[in-house]
């Protein structure tokens, strides 16, 4: 029987496998930053031990890292702690950091891949969920704990129980203005929180098969707000244009025989998932979240749901407790809801092509009376590609703040933070209740809803801006 | 991990059922960035009664905790089971054990023993009444002896054996070194490496 691309990725990477045990499993590469290492680096030094392949890991900063006078010393101890902590960790073991300050420097999710590391058919993991990401690649990634990073450190491997696979096929096209962000915020509408729980999932159909690199990793990214282990993208010749002469991409012969491996990373035609799910891309539309988890969303054109409409006890209770914190009534159109805050960044959203797209909508725009929005790119080279074509300049003449690299306010961890009750629509993944700051409320839209509600300061789409057909689709490039 | 084959210690009698880890370390400690340290977190809350029986002076030094049913629920973090050795507890006793907290414990060379409430009642009866009085913990037998008491206890045989032998994870895996050594042999020469491009050349 044929097998999926997931499983081939699986089998190529076992190292060992025996009756009654879990395979232990060969990882190729292996990201770390500040806030889940530390534990692991103190476990191999308590335990003598060292790092077995220094050639598979890497280091950056982000979570803590504050986006404003990044050459001052960083106010938070715990913050300070956690990257002073991250830096002596690297320098007594060898391992490669990319700080704050550094040109590499950046979200994780964001560095791997731009720096070519991420390669299809490898396996990839970082004490981090949003891991997934790099499955766009048709790489096996996922987040592992902190006892895992000792462990991968300490062996470069790990013992894992198998998943269970599933196919999200979306069919058809996706509409002129629907994103690959309204593409998982639906399917995980459609699937649940917790669908995909045990699964690796597999994008595929005409409609992935049309997404750019960084559009799939978008997709991919938020794998895991649908419960998922991981997500994956069969590689193609976009993934093999986006790669070429990356700095870590194969080069030469290398080249040759990796594209080779990589044309063999489909799933076969015989094969069988576990579990299927099937998407109509023309349906969907710009889509936003009203609830405190990614998977409470609805079409921007909808209004707010009644709890009462859930036959679910369960959910019924999570809408009315969501609203009840959101701050929202039942019926209410989603385009009314006002915003105080717009965040343009993270790993799912923060790279040169998202960037791009919100500088596209405010082109000419402003930024609407008593709206804060930020715009943090994913890392420095985003940031640095994005001044080159004059991104920069669009953002601050619109009236927003261009910041430096980071997570920033995805998850507030420096001080870029909503105040209690403050509204943000935000391009990241996880609207939890505190998530961008105690009491905070997060809307989760695309990188051109984020620009347009920052115009109308209300959750809008670019369609509806009164002088809608001037917007382009690209500016500076 | 240090290898656990049988232990001698006083006990700490906690009366007390549902301890979850929040209980036993609470959140603000997890921004912490070493694995060490978590002590003086170990049942904050509780600490601050100078009568909670981790206070007493007669209990200090002990290594045995004997604790009511449903210990370690909530929570996942590992952090408590840090904590509960970086105080000095070798062992805990409970008639019940949240599941993850019970693997972590495993994981980290606390052996979590289970015993009916009867022995634990016993238990704590016995080390109540004589604070001096001895528990002993055999894994090698399998057996819990303190005063008159003397209690089976299971534990399956891969657990035990790995901490028999203190095999953390990672130590188990290294016994295969041999397999990831021929495993890196035969990686293909494409596949990426971190080291920075000017120093591959
Ligand atoms: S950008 Fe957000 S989701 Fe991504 S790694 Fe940072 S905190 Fe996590």
């Amino acid at each position: 029987m044929g097998r999926t691309l997931a499983e081939k990725v699986w089998d190529d990477h076992v190292v060992r496998r025996a009756e009654g045990e879990p395979d232990l499993l060969f990882i190729d590469l292996h990201l770390l930053h500040e806030v889940t290492s530390p534990q692991a680096f103190d476990g191999l030094r308590k335990a003598g031990r060292g790092v077995r392949r220094l050639d598979l890991t890497i280091a950056t900063e982000d979570h803590n890292t504050p986006t404003l006078d990044i050459d001052k010393p960083i106010a938070d101890p715990v913050s300070r702690t956690q990257l002073e902590t991250l830096r002596k960790n690297c320098a007594e073991f060898g391992v490669r950091l990319h700080p704050l300050g550094d040109v590499e420097q950046g979200v994780v999710h964001v560095v791997g891949p731009q720096l070519g590391l991420t390669q299809p058919g490898t396996t990839v993991v970082c004490g981090d969920s949003h891991t997934s990401t790099h499955g766009a690649f048709g790489a096996l990634a996922f987040g592992i704990g902190t006892s895992q990073v000792e462990h991968v450190l300490a062996t470069q491997t790990l013992p894992l129980a198998p998943f269970r696979t599933m196919a999200v096929t979306v069919e058809g096209e996706l509409p002129e203005g629907v994103t690959a962000k309204d593409l998982i915020l639906a399917v995980i509408a459609r699937i649940g929180t917790g669908g995909g729980q045990g699964y690796v999932i597999e994008y595929r159909g005409p409609a992935v098969e049309k997404l750019s690199m960084e559009a799939r990793m978008t997709v991919c990214n938020m794998s895991i707000e649908a419960g998922a282990r991981a997500g994956m993208i069969a590689p193609d010749e976009t993934t093999f244009a986006y790669l070429k002469d990356r700095p870590h991409a194969p080069r030469g012969e290398d080249w040759d025989a990796a594209v080779a491996y990589w044309r063999t990373l489909r799933t076969d035609d015989d094969a069988v998932f576990d579990h299927e799910v099937v998407v109509d891309a023309s349906e969907l539309s710009p889509f936003v979240t009203w609830g405190t988890n990614p998977g409470q969303g609805a079409p921007l054109a909808s209004a707010v749901p009644d709890p009462a409409s859930y036959a679910d006890p369960s959910d019924r209770l999570a809408a009315e407790n969501a609203l009840d914190y959101m701050g929202l009534t039942v019926g209410q159109a989603l385009r009314d809801i006002r915003v105080d805050t717009v965040f343009v960044g993270s790993c799912t959203n923060g790279r040169i092509e998202d960037l791009r797209a919100a500088a596209a909508v405010l082109q000419g725009r402003h930024v609407a009376d008593g709206v804060r929005m930020l715009v943090v790119p994913g890392s420095v080279r985003v940031s640095l590609q994005a001044v080159s074509e004059g991104l920069d300049k669009v953002f601050t003449a619109a009236g927003a703040e261009w910041r430096h690299a980071g997570c920033s306010m995805c998850l507030g961890m420096n001080p870029d933070q909503l105040a209690p009750g403050e509204r943000s629509a935000s391009t990241s993944n996880r609207n939890f209740e505190g998530r961008q700051g105690k009491g905070g409320r997060t809307h989760l839209v695309s990188p051109q809803v984020a620009a347009a509600t920052a115009v109308l300061g209300t959750l809008a789409s670019p369609s509806d801006l009164p002088d809608a057909s001037a917007v382009p689709t690209a500016v500076g490039v | 991990m240090e290898a656990f084959t049988t232990h001698t210690g006083r006990a700490v009698p906690l009366r007390r059922g549902n301890v979850d880890t929040d209980q036993i370390i609470p959140a603000h400690w997890l921004k912490k960035v070493t694995r060490d340290g978590f002590e003086d977190g170990l049942f904050e809350a509780w600490r601050k009664d100078p009568e909670f029986v981790l206070n007493r002076p007669e209990r200090q030094g002990a290594t045995v905790l004997v604790a009511g049913p449903d210990f370690g629920t909530g929570s996942s973090r590992e952090h408590a089971v840090w904590a509960l050795q970086n105080y000095g507890f070798k062992a805990v006793v409970s008639s019940r054990f949240a599941d993850i907290f019970r693997g972590n414990s495993l994981k980290n060379g606390l052996l979590t023993v289970v015993l009916p409430q009867e022995t634990v009642d016993a238990l704590w009866r016995l080390t109540e009444a004589d604070p001096a009085a001895e528990v002993t913990v055999d894994l090698v037998a399998r057996q819990v002896r303190a005063g008159g008491i003397t209690a089976d206890f299971d534990l399956d045989e891969n657990a035990r054996w790995r901490l028999l032998e203190g095999l953390d994870d990672i130590g188990l895996t290294l016994r295969h070194e041999a397999d990831i050594d021929a495993f890196e042999a035969r990686r293909p020469p494409y596949k990426p490496s971190t080291t920075p491009a000017t120093a591959q050349s």
